[in-house]
């Protein structure tokens, strides 16, 4: 019997030259802060047409996310598009799975597919599933979209790294509602037992979720403290600051013997009027009048 | 008497072994590694060893973490807790993705005796069969257990080994060589076959003696890899005996009977019975006791037999 070996590196990249622009080290540094707005900007406005054109998914919390993935693929990251299998690669690792429209147009912008293909999001035979699949995409690390899984998977390759004395270094995006599932705490706990200093999470603490604000859905606070008595690091920013998010991420880099949690403190629907800090629009598109006016905004 | 052995401790020193072959296994455990006998590889290699707690979402997340790293991880707990805490961890963190993970679950079945209820996993097998891309595994003896944990070992993906808590005799010969998906013929018939799989295997064979001196002619088949399901065997098997009775340590929806009259109902229907759990949850006592009061031992594939025989055409 012979079992499919997977292989994502596979997929054919059909935007190489635009790849190695924000390759790791090199390129992506040069970035200046405007030019990373400018990016943002972009993110945000493919966040819309995707999810308008696809008439499902979760616009809301990839909004809120922006400047996070912003600062993680457009500076921090060692990464090669080209590559997406490349053996030192920095992970990362989308725990709140739905947020994939951002995911999806960040990778496109980086060059590990071509951006027209996110006008498939959700379509039958996409790469570009309603949540993240390993599977299809490249430059996808993990199957998400079940909350509370992905700190325990990145838990899993910070480990790997650290038995093959590899350099990279893991990042998870956890969205602050997904911290009421009880493998978050699991994992929480694990990270610190194992001291893995070259694991980072960060929460997209926007408050919100779907049957309305956390903390009255179920109240995560006192939220900083619970992640300090588990034994992090907390580093908390303003979550849309790009310059307090890489200043976050550098002073993580610096922590020795326990992982670092980055506490993101975001607006849901971040950059759209109509959308933000509104639990609507976590799980629902905007309309064809809806994106005009969004896009607009957006210019 | 045959020899009888422990499964788990079989495994814990195949373990070992494997270890010792190849740097990339890793281990983990939810805190029973006492239990599982996965102690022995973190004695060896306490590096590769990762110790979750009682945490068993976590550990299968971490797992396929390590998987997805190059890693060939075992993960080890009881099979009441995985699949059963962890099955949507199961199905989006490995049988998705068809990450190489080995599940090998111990204190399979109702042979877990004293514990009760709890720790008796009576479903294990219809949940991690029910997932795509899964292989699944149910040794009979401790000879079965090192062949296929080390084909587990070899081959990419997703694998689940259900073990037994007490010690077993032994049904095979040292020589035994295990083919994935392939089942084995423990006994030549021609008016009826058992298929078996796990400790029950042991007491097919045993009632498969005691129906020749009754004038049946009883075919035992050994099934060890549950899923993907040897099709060709039972179709067999059925075309030459004309009668089928399935027995495994399980519930009877969703395990080797629901597979085996499946696979009959489609290509080659003939009169089957089954001995399974009914659809209940047993109790504290000990093991052979269990096995007596839930109708799995010999004398009750003795009754199966002799009843499927009468309803031949």
């Amino acid at each position: 019997m012979s079992l499919p070996e997977l292989d994502p590196s596979s997929a054919t990249l059909a935007d190489n030259k635009k790849a190695e622009v924000f390759l790791s080290s090199a390129g992506a540094k040069s970035l200046s802060l405007k030019e990373m707005k400018t990016i943002a900007k972009r993110l945000r406005r493919h966040i819309i047409t995707m999810t308008g054109k696809a008439g499902s998914g979760h616009p809301g919390g990839s909004l809120s996310a922006v400047e996070i993935i912003t600062a993680l693929y457009f500076k921090l990251l060692r990464h090669k598009p080209s590559d997406p299998q490349w053996a030192e690669r920095d992970r990362f690792i989308l725990s709140k799975g739905h947020a994939a429209p951002l995911l999806y147009a960040a990778l496109a912008e980086c060059g590990y597919f071509p951006v027209d293909e996110l006008s498939t999001l959700r379509q039958l035979d996409s790469r570009l599933q309603g949540h993240t699949d390993r599977t299809l995409t490249p430059g996808v690390e993990m199957s998400a979209g079940a909350l509370g899984q992905g700190l325990s998977f990145a838990i899993g390759i910070a480990l790997a790294g650290r038995l093959n004395s590899q350099k990279y270094r893991v990042y998870v995006l956890m969205g602050d509602g997904e911290c009421d599932e009880g493998q978050v705490w699991e994992g929480a706990m694990a990270a610190a037992h194992f001291k893995l200093d070259n694991l980072v999470a960060i929460v997209d603490n926007n408050g919100l979720q779907i049957d309305g604000w956390n903390r009255d859905v179920m109240n995560l606070d006192p939220f900083s403290e619970k992640w300090r008595a588990f034994g992090w690091r907390v580093i908390e920013v303003d979550g849309h600051d790009l310059s307090q998010l890489i200043d976050a991420f550098k002073q993580a880099k610096q922590v020795k013997g326990q992982p670092t949690v980055i506490i993101a403190h975001t607006i849901k629907g971040k950059g759209v009027s109509f959308m933000e800090n509104k639990a609507d629009f976590h799980g629902k598109a905007p309309n064809a009048a809806e994106v005009e006016i969004a896009l607009k905004e957006l210019e | 008497m045959p020899q009888e052995i422990s499964l788990r401790e079989t495994y814990g020193k195949t373990l070992v072994e494997l270890g010792k072959e190849n740097p990339d296994i890793v281990v983990l455990d939810a805190d029973l590694s006492r239990s599982t006998m996965t102690q022995f590889f973190a004695s060896e290699f306490p590096h590769r060893f990762f110790d979750c707690g009682i945490a068993e979402q976590n550990m299968v997340g971490i797992a396929a973490g390590l998987a997805a790293s190059g890693k060939i991880p075992f993960a080890s707990t009881f099979a009441v807790f995985a699949p059963g805490r962890c099955f949507d961890q199961i199905r989006m963190s490995i049988a998705q993705p068809r990450l190489n993970v080995k599940l090998v679950s111990t204190h399979g079945g109702i042979s877990v005796g004293e514990d009760g209820t709890s720790h008796q996993s009576v479903e294990d097998l219809a949940l991690i069969c029910s997932l795509p891309g899964f292989t699944v595994i149910v040794p009979a003896d401790a000879i079965e257990t090192v062949q296929a944990l080390r084909v587990a070992a070899a081959s990419y993906g997703p694998f689940y080994i259900r073990i037994c808590r007490p010690k077993m005799p032994l049904v095979y010969s040292e020589d035994y060589r295990f083919n994935l998906g392939k089942a084995v013929a423990m006994r030549q018939g021609k008016d009826v076959t058992v298929i078996a799989i796990g400790i029950i295997v042991a007491a097919a064979l045993e009632a498969a003696v005691n129906l020749e001196q009754k004038g049946i002619d009883c075919r035992v088949l050994n099934m060890p890899t549950l899923k993907p399901i040897d099709e060709a065997a039972i179709i067999k098997a059925a075309a030459e005996t004309g009668a089928i009775v399935t027995a495994e340590e399980h519930l009877e929806h969703g395990g080797l009977g629901s597979v085996v009259a499946r696979v009959l109902a489609r290509h080659h229907p003939v009169p089957i019975e089954f001995i399974a759990i009914k659809d209940t949850y047993a109790k504290s006592g000990k093991p052979a006791e269990l096995l007596q009061r839930y109708g799995l031992t010999a004398k009750d594939i003795e009754q199966a037999v002799q009843a499927v025989v009468k309803k031949k055409g």
